[in-house]
């Protein structure tokens, strides 16, 4: 039962006088662990491991791109550098992070003790863990023995004929494969764990409609991840055949097809941004009502408009391929399902000003995040409006616009509702608070270095600036432009390099944190902080979508209104 | 604080845990069909655009060996009403006949590939029919061997004693699975032996 007693209380004190058990001990209960708590984390560590790889990544790639003519990294390193900026942070940065809040969250969220099945959660992390460092072990084992290669270098999508064994002459293509085929067993063991857990384990009384949005949103991602890795998985083995075993899948000489790679990359492709914004939106689902202390507005409204942008996500893909020559239908049926998803966006952007409008905003640093997110998501949507028109994509196609759209999404969106979502649950997971004067600092140093970057690299795109080239000639207009966006990145540099001193920094020396330090509804803030080990010390029993507001109100609880 | 303790029936709750294993189990056939799918777009997408001989010329019907196969399907059914009785040796004797004709499956798709590859000269990188054939079939006789190697586990368990009336549960979520194997052969046996032919 949750009562108010467990809400004041530590469920578990430790005895005096036990000692600190050695360190090798403990690094060894991580290693073999298999609580979703510990493995929740592991995965954000993971990821956030690689964030900081992929930016140093980008950030050389954008201090060769400052000036015109510049020589910072040789061509074939530049090539290297965008094929693992790209594969690093979709598959070892974003997923990881996005399956790390999910894992950490979505058991303490229905009232459960654990994922349900614990040993797979583990073997999904492990996997993926795997799968990124077989990718970077190419960096000192890709030329094997034969002296040819170093790190991938055929781009995140890998177009064929580009990765046939001619073109692509060692082993540097084939880490790549076997890293994201890995990685892509653990994400859809994950994904069948999260869908199992939010199915059979929630708490008596937590029906589909009382489930936080957060759950909801995780399950629809969930999902996606089944029906979008797996093809990735399929490509992946066609790809191994064709490079081992003198297959004819991506041959164009043998009667293959290079377009038909495309086609399933990108049927992967596409709903992987899904996979990555749906947890972003669930975040801000979750942070905005308690910092506008209102309920969400238009609860079902917003599970529609998930379940509608997961289904339409999966029949929007050819979009990235307009620039290749399809038939006129096939553009008009990719140029309206893709205007047809920003009708749900859209809904949801309206769903959080209407939580906003009229609450009693409190403007900590997760709602920062969370509001300079919206805004950014409104203009992502636009500039994707703007792309899914197949003539105007015929003339900005493979265009620095386009790069300047997908990372507004990425950063603009997904990267502030991580760290919204990290400093809201850093409470949680650690039970102390971060600096709240740091983190303002973060965000405002990060805001403006995020826009130095991006609004200003839609103009050489629109300039006619193609993406992946490794430098250009003076006087076509893009000099200034360049420069900008590359003063941008020492800004966002700053900003990950403060949120790295708070997090080390507050993990010692931060505010003790307490049960519920923001005053929320959700279960998770109904136990301790760091929660134990069982999460919870009997299983609680909710009768609406607010529980820890119904306890905190027992004169006007929500299942008044149900 | 009995005032403020919450009761709810326990009959809001929709599923229960021990279907966890279910539950799962459609997920992963929902990302496997996914995987096959995309082999069989493919297969579909390439029939007619390769050289050398083409499947009506070295393809035959695999009747036999696929009537073997859907017939273990309903073979597995008998097995699972009998571990739900608590009658272990009528489960352990379907079991038997399970893996049986899942074996005579696997042998019979052998002995098509070794005359493909030596009498006809189809093999995976001869032409981009091979390529085509060999992954998606092979695909799915993968599937059949990782099937047959959970089904040979339970076996050993059951002929050792060690399965008992409580693992039904557990014997569904694997007979899920085979039926699954199943099925798959069915669009692939119509995509390869008839459809594309």
């Amino acid at each position: 039962m949750l009562d108010a007693d467990s809400i004041s209380k530590p469920m578990f004190v430790p005895p005096e006088g036990v000692q600190a058990r050695p360190w090798l001990d403990r690094v060894h209960e991580w290693i073999v662990t298999v609580d979703h708590k510990k493995l929740g984390l592991m995965y954000l560590c993971y990821g956030l491991l690689f964030l900081v790889i992929g930016g140093v990544e980008a950030t050389a790639m954008r201090i060769q791109l400052a000036l015109p003519n510049n020589h910072f990294v040789s061509p074939q390193t530049f090539n290297q550098l965008f094929t693992m900026h790209g594969t690093t942070m979709i598959f070892f940065s974003a997923m990881p992070i996005v399956f790390g809040i999910a894992v950490y969250l979505v058991p303490l969220m229905i009232g459960a003790r654990d994922m349900a099945f614990p040993r797979l959660n583990a073997w999904g992390f492990w996997m993926s863990a795997l799968g990124g460092i077989i990718l970077y072990f190419s960096w000192v084992g890709g030329s094997g023995l034969y002296g040819a290669g170093g790190a991938p270098d055929v781009g995140w999508f890998a177009y064929a004929p580009l990765t046939s064994p001619a073109f692509s002459v060692g082993h540097s293509t084939d880490y790549w494969i076997i890293g994201i085929f890995v990685s892509g067993f653990g994400s859809i063991a994950t994904a069948v764990n999260i869908i199992t857990t939010i199915l059979c384990l929630r708490c008596p009384g937590m029906t589909l409609n009382r489930m936080p949005l957060l759950v909801w949103l995780n399950a629809v991602m969930a999902f996606i991840v089944l029906l979008a890795v797996s093809p990735l998985t399929a490509a992946q083995v066609m790809l191994l055949i064709d490079r081992y075993l003198g297959g004819h899948f991506f041959d164009t000489q043998a009667g293959g097809s290079a377009v038909i790679w495309m086609h399933f990359f990108w049927v992967f492709g596409h709903p992987e941004v899904y996979v990555l914004v749906l947890p972003a939106f669930a975040v801000l689902s979750e942070v905005i009502p308690v910092f506008s202390r209102k309920p969400i507005f238009g609860y079902s409204i917003m599970v529609v408009a998930t379940l509608a942008i997961g289904f339409i996500s999966l029949s929007v893909w050819a979009h990235h391929m307009f620039t290749v020559g399809m038939t006129s239908y096939a553009n008009a049926f990719f140029v309206a399902s893709t205007a047809a998803i920003a009708v749900p966006t859209g809904i949801k952007i309206f769903n959080w000003l209407g939580t906003m409008w009229g609450g009693k905003i409190i403007f900590k640093v997760p709602m920062l995040f969370c509001v300079a997110a919206v805004c950014q998501m409104l203009i992502a949507g636009l500039t994707g409006i703007m792309l899914s028109a197949a003539p105007f994509d015929w003339q900005l196609g493979n265009s620095y616009f386009v790069v300047a759209h997908f990372h507004y999404v990425i950063l603009g969106v997904i990267v502030f509702g991580v760290f919204a979502a990290i400093y809201y649950w850093y409470p949680k997971a650690t039970g102390r608070m971060l600096s709240e004067r740091l983190g303002r600092w973060h965000f405002w140093l990060f805001l403006i270095g995020f826009h130095l970057t991006f609004d200003f690299m839609h103009v050489p795109g629109l300039l006619g600036m193609p993406r992946r080239i490794y430098t250009y000639d003076t006087g076509r207009g893009w000099d200034i432009w360049n420069l900008i966006v590359t003063v941008g990145v020492v800004f966002q540099a700053l900003a990950i390099l403060l949120w790295v001193v708070n997090v080390f920094g507050s993990y010692y020396k931060g505010e003790v944190a307490g049960n519920d330090p923001w005053n929320a509804w959700t279960l998770e803030w109904s136990t301790t902080s760091p929660p134990p080990d069982y999460n919870f010390a009997t299983i609680p029993v909710v009768r609406s979508a607010r529980p820890l507001w119904d306890l905190k109100h027992p004169e006007d609880p929500d299942w008044k209104y149900e | 604080m009995a005032a403020s303790t919450l009761t709810v029936p326990q009959a809001e709750v929709p599923m229960s845990p021990h279907l966890r294993g279910r539950v799962g189990m459609w997920c992963l056939i929902t990302a496997e069909s996914a995987i096959f799918t995309i082999f069989v777009v493919a297969y579909l997408y390439y029939a007619g655009k390769s050289t050398g001989p083409t499947p009506r010329e070295v393809l035959e019907v695999p009747i036999f060996i696929s009537i073997c196969l859907f017939s273990s399907s309903f073979t597995i059914v008998m097995g699972e009403k009998a571990i739900h009785r608590g009658n272990i040796k009528l489960f352990t004797a379907w079991l038997f006949a399970t893996i049986i004709l899942g074996a005579i499956f696997v042998g019979g798709s052998l002995r098509e590939w070794y005359r493909l590859i030596y009498e006809d000269g189809v093999t995976i990188s001869s032409s981009l029919f091979g390529t085509n054939f060999y992954s998606l079939v092979g695909l799915h006789l993968s599937h059949v061997i990782v099937g047959l190697t959970m089904l040979s586990t339970v076996l050993i368990f059951a002929l050792l004693g060690r399965v008992k009336q409580e693992h039904a549960e557990r014997i569904g979520v694997l007979a899920l699975y085979w039926h699954f194997v199943d099925t798959v052969w069915v669009v692939v046996l119509s995509v390869v032996y008839f459809i594309a032919r």
